[in-house]
């Protein structure tokens, strides 16, 4: 990934007119709906300083270029981030004696764990020193299909009524058929990622809102919202399932053949590929995996509303929670750099700031600046902690 | 520097550059002890030294992109500018690094003046508008004063190695300065280019401007230099005009002991012992023999017409060639990094697929690439992981792989080439060059290869690194029986051949089949003179 300043400002253009169509789109049907809707638009408006702290993040954003740096310096690296969200913890526990009772701390974990989920796959994508953009869309249009499958006419479907397992079976495919066609056209097809990703979000996007009309399903079966809704005792599933994923995830790339190929091609990709790996095979495999991760993270958030909206994912705009949540945790955008610690705390510490501010009734007016800031001074803070700026 | 060489009028006049009692430490590592050197009007000073000796480090201070821990420099009499102040700088000093700093996009005139256009009269200065007409002329000038030629409204993207040099060396004298660092120049130069560059050289030199020649070729340092400078271990041994020292000394001082029969010209690589002196006697039944058949590459710079060769296994082949000969390319096309438009390479008894490394390595082909910077080593890994990682899938269980195991096959691999690191786990891009390319080595070795491709496995390698990667190539090869094809244009590297094919202009020119190859015969027929 060599395309320095033009893609960044690119990326900071367009965001906002964008996002705002998706959202004026929709229909305002139910009570739910609407709730829903104003949330999402929302945060769909709280992106767009993430998006810049995104971008500030991968200028200056390689990891610290420690000559000599030990294990434990490492270790002490990968952690950098557990202080920032020790003080918010605290912080957030004096200004609110509710911030840290039971019900919030799971309502925290049902929040994150669908960004969680999709974190990692971005993770993975960008240590393989690749980027997908359309992860928020496979977020959004593998639940859609799904749902849409699954509920009946009057819930906005189209009245196959399928078994709900069929219907998770189909969102998975959904996630595989993206991440492949994404994998082929910018590995063997060598198209620009990002523009590749970019065309695809608008094309899922699009897809999403097509199927249903702008519509939400929703009365989605049991089965189906499970995974986003169900608790064991008062812990939620989907956060079990998240943490499950991280530590699956942070272990495969530790110690698994494929985990370690990763890093090697996104550290040197031509070195990976004289060592004999199959450089384009894992690129394409990490592709699918991201966006079946994706569609997996849509699928917690569709139990947890209890339908799928059409702005769920790209209307939005998660993805660039996504990208400040591994950036800030210390995924290098420029590949090979960055683990499963690191993404896991930028997740809980967003969780946490969204939290926080939630409790607080923080001004509607203010919310994205506050936002803003707390998430540069959460990269300064990681890179201050995390050893000296590079000078590369 | 009380200096007999120095005639006594420029003794009297402040050095052009000196840096004094230079100080810089990496955390634990004490790069630099208190150096101090200085250069003079019209003066070429060579400094040598092994990988690790502290040269890059003394150069980036010199050119004013590291500040030095204590120490200072000075230019006539004056201190240095501030560290940011990179114009001043570059008023003052300017280095040209073994890897181009030309932008390619731009044109030759536009990379002369890049950052200091001359701007358009007649507008405010701080409007910046680049007067383009006045660019190209003062480029052209410049060539012509110089004798350059290189057309100013040529894209660097289109000039070779050796032309972009010119734009840098021109950029230099562009900005005023009378001082120069060249960073071993010849790295990447083919020997045409190396006589022109020292041509260039001599006539920068005799105009008075100061030099400092950084190489690893003593050869080279004797030819073109009037003092050298030794560093070893971050500490200046020994500061003399050329005529005082002879190469032995120099090896001696860089060393630091005294080696026997280690002149630079003929490292100990064991010569071949008798009984396996011939390319008939190491032909081993069973072993597998490479077969390549009329292997043919279209692509301008890299092409070769139907070339054929045989290596019996066992059989150690060297290539040899001018760049652009296609003596690289060949042995890329074997070791499965380029696929060729035609023609088949067989090994065994599997025909390999074109450009397919993967499949290479299956068969029994381990891979030394020629840039170690850029498919050589992952930077960020560890250099047991960057060893282990042609045999992961031999290692791994269930597709897991331990560190622990990983460690335990790169160890003996790490010990053998006398890997110098802080435990194998430190990231091998912390490492230094030479220790880089041990990385780069023990990574083609660990596979246990049944033929070895190697691609100039010692350049920019310091001499005793430089003799043990030859010496353990040649030991590997005997004990296991490992065939090997090396492209070099190296003597010392291709010592230890049993023969060596000559490539002109993507053909095989001639053959060399008794060793000891006879240099001066090798080097005419790499120029397509003597007998075919």
């Amino acid at each position: 990934m060599s395309e320095p300043e033009s893609r960044g400002a690119a990326r900071m253009e367009n965001p906002s007119e964008l996002k705002g169509r998706g959202a004026a789109w929709t229909e305002e049907r139910s009570d739910e709906g609407r709730r829903r809707r104003r949330a999402s638009r929302r945060r769909a408006e709280n992106t767009a300083p993430w998006r810049r702290a995104a971008i500030r993040a991968r200028e200056g954003g390689r990891g610290p270029g420690g000559e000599r740096a030990s294990r434990a310096v490492s270790w002490l690296r990968e952690a950098a981030l557990l202080p920032v969200l020790a003080v918010l913890i605290v912080v957030g526990a004096l200004l609110n004696s509710h911030f840290l009772t039971v019900s919030n701390i799971t309502g925290i974990g049902q929040q994150i764990s669908a960004l969680g989920v999709v974190v990692v796959g971005e993770s993975l994508i960008l240590l393989i020193g690749g980027m997908d953009l359309s992860l928020e869309a496979t977020y959004g249009l593998a639940p859609m299909v799904a749902a849409w499958l699954l509920v009946p006419v009057a819930a906005f479907g189209d009245g196959l009524l399928l078994n709900p397992f069929l219907g998770i079976g189909i969102l998975l495919a959904v996630g595989v058929a993206v991440g492949f066609v994404n994998g082929l056209l910018i590995v063997k097809g060598r198209l620009n990622g990002f523009i590749v990703t970019l065309g695809m979000t608008i094309l899922l996007a699009g897809i999403q809102d097509g199927i249903v009309k702008g519509q939400s399903p929703f009365n989605l079966p049991s089965a189906f919202s499970y995974l986003g809704a169900a608790n064991i005792g008062a812990v939620p599933v989907s956060l079990i399932v998240a943490a499950l994923i991280f530590i699956a995830a942070g272990l495969f790339l530790r110690y698994h053949r494929a985990g370690r190929a990763i890093y090697a091609i996104g550290g040197n990709r031509e070195a990976a590929r004289a060592a004999g790996i199959k450089v384009d095979r894992v690129r394409i495999g990490v592709y699918v995996t991201g966006s079946v991760l994706a569609a997996i993270g849509g699928l917690m958030e569709a139990g947890r509303v209890s339908s799928v909206t059409s702005s769920q994912g790209y209307g939005e705009g998660i993805i660039f929670a996504v990208f400040a949540a591994a950036v800030i945790g210390g995924v290098s955008l420029q590949g090979g750099r960055g683990n499963m610690v690191g993404a896991a705390s930028g997740v809980v510490l967003l969780g946490v700031v969204q939290n926080i501010l939630d409790l607080e009734n923080a001004p509607n007016y203010w919310i994205d600046a506050i936002d803003g800031a707390v998430i540069l001074l959460a990269l300064i803070l990681a890179r201050v902690i995390g050893g000296e700026a590079s000078a590369e | 520097m009380s200096n007999p060489d120095v005639p006594a009028a420029l003794a009297t006049i402040p050095p052009m550059a000196s840096a004094a009692g230079i100080h810089k430490r990496f955390g634990s590592t004490h790069a630099l002890r208190g150096v101090g050197l200085n250069l003079y009007h019209g003066r070429c000073l060579g400094l040598v030294g092994r990988n690790g000796a502290g040269k890059s480090t003394l150069v980036s201070i010199l050119s004013g992109i590291t500040a030095p821990d204590e120490g200072e420099v000075r230019f006539d009499g004056q201190p240095a500018p501030s560290l940011g102040d990179i114009a001043a700088w570059r008023g003052r000093i300017a280095t040209v690094f073994q890897h181009s700093m030309v932008v390619a996009d731009l044109t030759v005139a536009e990379n002369v003046f890049l950052g200091r256009q001359p701007r358009r009269r007649g507008v405010p200065r701080s409007f910046g508008v680049v007067d383009w007409r006045q660019m190209r002329e003062q480029a052209r000038k410049i060539m012509t004063d110089w004798g350059f030629d290189v057309s100013a409204d040529a894209p660097c993207a289109s000039l070779t190695v050796e032309q972009r040099q010119v734009v840098e060396i021109t950029r230099a004298l562009a900005a005023g300065t009378r001082c120069l660092l060249l960073d071993e120049p010849t790295a990447a130069l083919e020997r045409g280019a190396v006589l022109r560059l020292f041509e260039r050289i001599r006539q920068l030199r005799e105009a008075g401007v100061a030099i400092m020649y950084i190489s690893h070729h003593l050869e080279e340092v004797f030819e073109i230099c009037t003092d050298v400078a030794v560093l070893r271990d971050g500490e200046l041994v020994l500061t003399a005009p050329i005529t005082q020292v002879t190469k032995d000394g120099l090896v001696t001082a860089m060393v630091g002991e005294k080696k026997k029969d280690h002149s630079p010209e003929r490292p100990v690589v064991s010569a071949p012992a008798p009984q396996l002196a011939t390319a008939e006697s190491r032909g081993q039944p069973g072993a597998a023999d490479l077969v390549v058949s009329s292997v043919t590459v279209a692509a301008t710079g890299v092409h070769l017409s139907g070339v054929s060769l045989t290596v019996r296994g066992g059989e150690r082949v060297g290539l040899t060639g001018l760049r652009g000969s296609g003596a690289t390319t060949l042995a890329r096309i074997v070791a499965g990094a380029a696929a060729a438009d035609a023609g088949e390479v067989r090994f065994g008894d599997r025909v390999l697929a074109a450009g397919d490394r993967a499949a290479a390595l299956r068969a029994g082909i381990g891979y030394i690439p020629e840039d170690r910077q850029a498919d050589g080593f992952v930077p960020l890994l560890g250099a047991a992981e960057n060893i282990a990682m042609t045999i992961t899938d031999r290692i791994a269980r269930a597709g897991f792989v331990s560190p622990k195991r990983r460690e335990e096959r790169a160890t003996p691999l790490a010990r053998r080439l006398s890997l110098v690191s802080a435990g194998l786990g430190q990231p091998v891009r912390e490492l230094s060059g030479g220790n880089q390319q041990k990385v780069t080595v023990a990574r083609a070795l660990a596979s246990d290869p049944a033929l070895i491709v190697a691609i100039t496995p010692t350049r920019g390698v310091d001499v005793a690194s430089k003799e043990l990667l030859l010496a353990e190539l040649d030991r590997v090869t005997r004990q296991t029986g490992a065939s090997l094809l090396l492209a070099s244009d190296e003597l010392d590297d291709l010592a230890i051949c049993d023969r060596v094919l000559v490539l002109v202009r993507g053909e095989i020119f001639t053959e060399f089949t008794e060793p000891p190859f006879d240099r001066e015969a090798l080097i005419a027929a790499t120029e397509g003179l003597g007998e075919k």
